[in-house]
């Protein structure tokens, strides 16, 4: 259900093994990319840290959150650490629910709360120097709009 | 014993990723104020209002009792995804 890893992943793959069952109605599926660009400045490559175990249990909690909330069938996490180029593949969020609405808003809600509460850094090239990518007070306010939550 | 954790630019900051404490703090107050006491770096990162604390793996913003085997960890804002 979770994974960190430093090697790369299928999303055709991971989607396919998201349904077994025929009253899947919706997949919902989110793969994040590495941009050559940020702030102006050009990214020649990210570095991604993250905090062994703590990382794997705020996914965990972030997913019983979410099943609390709406009718989760299936729910498939990667996230990828180590040294990525542009144009990787950095994240991944598969959903299977009854429902389209379901599924779109759980990918949603998992992505808002893996961005603002999962334990990952990302130091990024630049031609000026590497760089600790600082937080956006947008991703804040994007998990800020489910409400109240244990997380 | 307790083992406080430090990541990202912090551990890059402090150039150490892991304290081990035996003489251990009562509470994160108490800690807070003998990380201070190593010099003006440390400081900065404990006294940054954006620094976030995790007890045992779950973050917090509370002050907290301090127990022997406790993991307690400072990292900046996350910025995964």
């Amino acid at each position: 259900m979770i994974s960190i890893q430093k090697d790369d992943f299928d999303p055709g793959f991971e989607q396919d093994q998201l349904s077994d069952n025929t009253g899947t109605g919706a997949l919902v599926t989110f793969t994040g990319l590495v941009r050559d660009e940020n702030l102006g400045d050009d990214v020649g490559g990210l570095y991604l840290e993250h905090y062994p175990g703590m990382t794997e249990k705020s996914l965990r909690d972030i997913i019983d959150e979410a099943a609390e909330r709406w009718p989760l069938q299936a729910i498939r996490v990667i996230h990828r650490v180590g040294q990525l180029q542009p144009g990787d593949r950095i994240v991944f969020v598969g959903v299977a629910s009854a429902h389209r609405k379901a599924a779109f808003e759980i990918c949603e809600f998992v992505m808002d709360y893996l961005k603002t509460r999962a334990p990952f850094w990302k130091k990024e090239t630049t031609p000026e120097g590497d760089r600790w990518v600082d937080a956006r007070e947008s991703d804040e306010e994007a998990a800020k709009r489910w409400g109240q939550t244990s997380l | 014993m307790i083992k406080v954790l430090f990541f990202a630019s912090y551990r890059e900051k402090l150039g150490i990723d892991r304290l081990e404490l035996t003489e251990m703090p009562t509470n994160l107050s108490a800690l807070r104020d003998l990380l201070c006491e190593k010099g003006q770096d440390w400081q900065e990162v404990v006294k940054d209002p954006r620094t976030l604390v995790a007890l045992n793996q779950t973050m917090t913003r509370k002050n907290f009792e301090i127990k022997e085997g406790d993991e307690i960890a400072f990292f900046p804002p996350v910025t995964g995804g």
